[in-house]
């Protein structure tokens, strides 16, 4: 039986109705239901469902659709009746806080007429004009909305130029501006180390890092990613970065971090960088590491980017080494890790929720032991058939969006990845788990408590197969970050989970034990 | 490379106005960040086509 109801003029935001969709889809009886506003996408993806009508189909950005498709008609009401309940009890919320919410920019600067930022998280098809008038109204802008336009983004960043604004975005997921984290940031010391990144979680390693080798930040910009992929757009909120934090006399070291760029950008990247004179390190993920020319120095991971601008704040020298951790005791979890594992145990399943951490693994494992299969991956053989389906080593960004569609980030719902480890634990050949634990702000309030239960089960499960499954994890975070990451830690290690420092560390370990079982 | 108002911005107290997503409001707050959500809708009752016609007109 399916039940649609369509409300007109009833905007709630996306993850908001998300987190709604879930509780519906929870409920006793109910088969199927979506939860969403009648954007394009969605309308369509409701045809596909067979839960449209034709009130669904000629629905606006503006109107809530709730579709449900359940055992009998009663359910069906049921579930629309709370989920109507559900966003009344936010409307009302929202009603009873004191401050009235402006619908336009012009109104929101009449009532803070000293706001100097901008963050802009609506649907993709709309943020372009709402940032065309911040910038217009020389406001700095953070888009973290995505399916923005290169087009858009070109025009954007042009206009940002000949302003002199920041427009980090779009899908820019974390900043730091002033010390203040911004979105999906963590909360880090303030120090003397400037950053410009292309890279969210990129961005989120490198500060934790950065605070773990005792040092500090003056600014964390974000571009987005395609700031520096694309010729075009041409690095331009980069290079503005970098003049910047030239310019900024807080800042002593200078660290850029991104995914491979487009040659003609890179090249422009690093001229603007040795023009500021200062020390600069680069961390093009995957790309030429260990050299060092003039004020360039190059590293090659997130963990040694951190690393080097820490010595160099410091007027150190950099040491260059694999593991924090002493050599013997590396080899002591390797030997404890592998020593009960069964003929057969040999592949690697890394499950990703940040997409820059997921390519750190990924390239690392490619370059040591090849054919790394991944959703990420360049090389179209090594694209896995079906991102639901692991094969051989399979590293997996479930931070994709053919695995968030209709549902929340893995950051911020663990769902999708109990659901890939549950998965995961059926398959014999696995013999670690690699794993990421991403703390700050926005992110899910306990992400390794979310997945305890799942992991533990998958070691039971190997364990009754007669073996030993092998789960690595490290946490992205700082002390100051409210997931409290000692606790964190402590649950990982509870279920004889290995914690390491980094990422990076966590991968080289996975490939110490891949490598001796394989 | 005009940059002034960044290195302006840098020493300024950040003060933030948040469209969309309201838990990025809180989450400043949290921090002592001044900031004001709004209430964003999409214009033109949610149609693309004119919205986009707006946006061109500069309204």
């Amino acid at each position: 039986m399916k039940k649609i109801l369509v409300q007109k003029d009833s905007y709630y935001d996306s993850v908001f109705l998300m987190l709604i969709n879930k509780e519906v889809k929870q409920f006793d009886g109910v088969k199927d239901a979506v939860v969403s506003m009648g954007t394009d996408v969605n309308v369509e993806l409701l045809k596909d469902m067979g839960l449209a009508n034709e009130e669904v189909e000629s629905a606006t950005a503006n109107d809530l659709i709730i579709a449900v498709e359940a055992e009998s008609e009663e359910v069906a009401e049921k579930a629309i009746e709370a989920a109507k309940e559900l966003l009344n009890k936010k409307k009302s919320e929202s009603a009873e806080s004191d401050e009235y919410r402006p619908v336009s920019l012009d109104k929101a600067v009449e009532m803070l007429p000293d706001a100097n930022l901008v963050v802009i998280s609506v649907p993709g098809a709309f943020a372009a004009r709402e940032v065309r008038k911040a910038l217009n109204m020389n406001l700095h802008v953070m888009l973290f909305s995505d399916n923005v336009s290169l087009e858009d983004e070109i025009e954007l960043k042009k206009l940002a130029e000949e302003k002199g604004l920041l427009m980090m975005g779009p899908d820019c997921g974390t900043a730091i501006i002033n010390g203040k984290p911004l979105c999906f940031a963590n909360v880090v010391k303030k120090g003397d180390i400037g950053i410009v990144a292309a890279a969210g979680t990129g961005l989120q390693e490198v500060t934790c890092s950065i605070e773990k080798f005792g040092g500090g930040i003056t600014q964390g910009i974000g571009t987005g990613g395609r700031d520096l992929k694309n010729s075009q757009v041409g690095g331009r909120m980069m290079r503005m970065g970098i003049e910047a934090l030239k310019n900024d006399p807080e800042t002593k070291v200078i660290v850029v971090i991104s995914k491979p760029p487009a040659e003609d950008v890179a090249g422009k990247v690093i001229e603007a960088l040795k023009e500021t004179g200062k020390p600069c390190v680069i961390h093009f993920v995957g790309l030429g590491a260990g050299k060092q020319e003039g004020n360039l120095y190059y590293a090659e991971n997130l963990e040694e980017a951190a690393g080097m601008a820490v010595a160099l704040s410091k007027g150190e020298k950099y040491e260059k080494r694999t593991f924090t951790i002493p050599e013997e005791e590396v080899e002591a979890i390797v030997e404890r890790e592998t020593q009960n594992m069964a003929p057969g145990q040999k592949y690697l399943r890394g499950l990703y929720t940040g997409g820059t951490l997921a390519d750190e693994a990924m390239i690392l494992f490619e370059r040591e032991i090849g054919n790394i299969y991944s959703n990420n991956q360049t090389k179209p053989e090594l694209v896995l058939k079906d991102p639901h389906t692991s094969q051989g080593h399979t590293i997996v960004d479930l931070g994709d969006d053919v695995f968030t569609v209709g549902r929340p980030h893995p950051m911020i719902d663990p769902s999708t990845r109990e659901e890939r480890i549950i998965k995961e634990m059926e398959d014999p050949e696995v013999a670690v788990m690699l794993l990421d634990i991403v703390l700050g702000y926005s992110s899910h309030e306990d992400p390794a408590g979310a997945i305890l239960d799942s992991l533990k089960k998958a070691k039971v499960k190997a364990k009754e197969r007669g073996g030993y499954l092998s789960i690595v994890t490290s946490i992205t975070g700082t002390k100051g970050d409210f997931q409290n990451m000692d606790e964190q830690k402590k649950k990982l290690e509870s279920i004889g989970c290995v914690v390491m420092p980094s990422n990076y560390q966590a991968s080289m370990l996975a490939l110490k034990i891949i490598r001796k079982v394989g | 490379m005009n940059v002034k108002p960044i290195n302006e911005l840098f020493k300024k107290e950040l003060v933030v106005i948040n469209m969309g997503l309201e838990s990025f409001a809180d989450n400043l707050k949290d921090v002592g960040v001044k900031v004001l959500q709004m209430n964003w809708k999409p214009p033109a009752g949610g149609n693309k086509k004119i919205s986009s016609l707006l946006s061109r007109l500069g309204r």
